[in-house]
């Protein structure tokens, strides 16, 4: 249940692991129980494919996405909105950060850390293990790893998104599932969410860790697979 | 190897680890910087060299360098980076060596934009560079095609002694999709006995040049180049072609924009239409050939590029006048929807265009 993670909710993870479609979706879901919900997109790192293309579409749904303080600009400029400041301090809002990919995409949480308290935050580390830098358990703790000692805050939840896109089947989700047990169970963290597209949940047992979070794919074109 | 996901420019650092490159020189620019990222962070794992360059200008000497030492080497940029390039492409092409370049293409001119756009279509098949020189243009459409193209682009690489450009727009470069690490098929290849790797007292140098000062001697050559981008012609040209035999209407698109097109035909069926596709996968060597095989009913050729019309000019030399020929593009970083297509084959089953 989203209502029962804290009030920021911060998602972090390899560059590539669906990040941004789980910060999507993770907000859409939110909006349909809560009032006061914004997506802040952090992302450095990638230049295409970044939540804040949906603004216009998660605006109609009530959710105020913040992205670069330099608006309407394609630009590969690392700039971040200080509006963030808002959301994060504004009790009666539910934040969702998507962060960039990687432990450089992390580096920008570190500013905020002061804000964050254990009682006001959950950050979810997103596991995609069809990633070739995310297949090992030993290189999924690596990066993890890194991605907390940038973010100077501590990953609080697993995300199994394994997926092969259009062409995610269940075996994919199992494959995942089996990387993140071992995960969760190596650094005591456990796992959240199964995050997987729709036509897909039907074929999973019911017996998984975690919450089954069906997921729409929204930065994907039709003509892409 | 299982299919991984991979974002194209990370792809084309793994293919070409795994077809035997082990020296990379760039200069990042967006949107092709995972791929130099890539190879920085992998190459010195398997004995290789990854070297940023100062410039676009000294990493493609260097390039022509260690392709002249015989190395398998290749650079990569975008646009305005491979622009500055030219210069050595031309000496790379003058003294036949074989090298990888890639152009993950962004919008233009000039410093233009980082999103996607085909505006280099020319520059990579009329040769941006000097001279009466040749690059073998090759055009993936997905992300599994495009490591399969730099496996294979090395290798002919090799064979004809002749850089090859493996020419995406941004999306291919940025997207994410399954692909699989798989060798190309055997090619013979020739000993590289003209490399500049040392004599061991045994031969005398090599030496690798493009200056021919005799006019006679800079004929031979060029006669030579010629005849070697008349078997080029004859043994490399790549296509796709869909239906074209019985289609009212053809497309002709290649890259993401021929994937956008593939959409719209297949909406495009539901209601009846018939329309073909021609996706030139070499866009040099062009596969001019291919175009004899639509039927005469034919209304006409619609191509689709992100671009203000260049691949066009190809599409007219080929159906030899034929059929009318359409265009529809666009530019900036805007990508063409199937709709858009839709739209325009309507018009020209209608007449109107």
């Amino acid at each position: 249940m989203v209502l029962n993670d804290k009030r920021i909710r911060i998602i972090v993870g390899h560059f590539g692991s669906g990040k941004s479609e789980f910060s999507i979706n993770y907000a859409v879901k939110l909006s349909q129980v809560k009032k006061k919900v914004v997506l802040a997109d952090l992302d450095i790192v990638n230049l295409y494919f970044r939540s804040r293309e949906k603004e216009e579409e998660l605006k109609k749904l009530g959710i105020k996405v913040i992205g670069s303080s330099i608006k309407g600009l394609a630009a590969d400029l690392p700039a971040i909105s200080s509006e963030i400041y808002g959301p994060i301090q504004d009790e009666s809002c539910d934040l969702v950060i998507d962060v960039g990919g990687d432990p450089n995409g992390a580096r920008v949480l570190g500013m905020y850390s002061n804000y964050f308290t254990k009682d006001n935050y959950d950050m979810f580390f997103v596991l995609n293990g069809n990633r070739p830098e995310t297949q090992t358990v030993k290189k999924s703790i690596e990066y993890l790893r890194k991605i907390e000692n940038t973010a100077r805050i501590q990953v609080t939840g697993i995300v199994n998104n394994t997926h092969m896109l259009k062409s995610t089947t269940y075996k994919d989700v199992l494959k995942g599932q089996a990387l993140a047990e071992k995960l969760s169970q190596e650094l005591n963290i456990p796992i959240r969410y199964i995050s997987v597209i729709e036509k897909v949940v039907k074929d999973l047992p019911d017996n998984l860790e975690g919450e089954i979070f069906p997921i729409k794919l929204y930065l994907r074109e039709e003509w892409m697979v | 190897m299982a299919k991984v996901l991979m974002k194209g420019n990370e792809a084309i650092g793994a293919a070409a680890i795994e077809a035997g490159c082990r020296y990379f020189f760039g200069y990042p620019i967006t949107p092709q910087s995972e791929l130099p990222e890539y190879m920085a962070r992998e190459l010195p794992k398997v004995g290789g060299v990854f070297l940023q360059a100062e410039s676009e200008i000294a990493a493609i000497n260097m390039v022509y360098g260690a392709a002249g030492a015989g190395a398998r080497v290749m650079t990569s940029s975008s646009s305005p980076g491979i622009s500055l390039k030219q210069e050595g492409i031309s000496y790379i092409a003058g003294a036949e060596l074989p090298c990888l370049i890639v152009n993950i293409m962004r919008g233009g001119p000039g410093l233009g934009s980082i999103q996607p756009s085909q505006t280099d279509y020319f520059q990579a098949t009329r040769g941006g560079g000097n001279g009466d020189y040749r690059v073998v243009v090759l055009a993936p459409a997905n992300v599994q095609e495009l490591v399969d193209l730099v496996m294979e682009g090395f290798d002919i690489a090799d064979q004809y002694r002749n850089p090859v450009m493996v020419l995406g727009d941004g999306m291919i470069g940025q997207m994410m999709e399954p692909v699989e690490l798989r060798k190309p098929k055997p090619r013979e290849l020739p000993p590289k006995d003209w490399a500049t790797d040392g004599t061991k007292g045994k031969r005398k140098p090599n030496i690798i040049n493009s200056l021919y000062l005799a006019a006679e001697e800079l004929e031979a050559h060029n006669k030579r180049l010629q005849e070697k981008y008349r078997k080029i012609m004859e043994n490399e040209v790549k296509v796709e072609s869909y239906k074209i035999e019985d289609a009212d209407v053809v497309i002709a698109a290649y890259g993401t924009t021929s994937r956008i097109a593939k959409t719209a035909i297949s909406q495009l069926e539901k209601e009846g239409y018939k329309v073909g596709l021609i996706r030139p996968i070499t866009l040099w060597p062009y596969p001019y050939d291919e175009f004899d095989k639509i039927n005469d009913k034919c209304k006409g050729i619609l191509t689709v590029e992100m671009n203000s019309g260049q691949m066009v000019d190809d599409v007219k030399i080929a159906v030899k006048g034929r059929f009318p020929v359409y265009f529809h593009g666009r530019t900036g970083g805007m990508v063409p929807t199937p709709n858009e297509i839709i739209d325009k084959v309507k018009k020209i089953y209608g007449g109107e265009m």
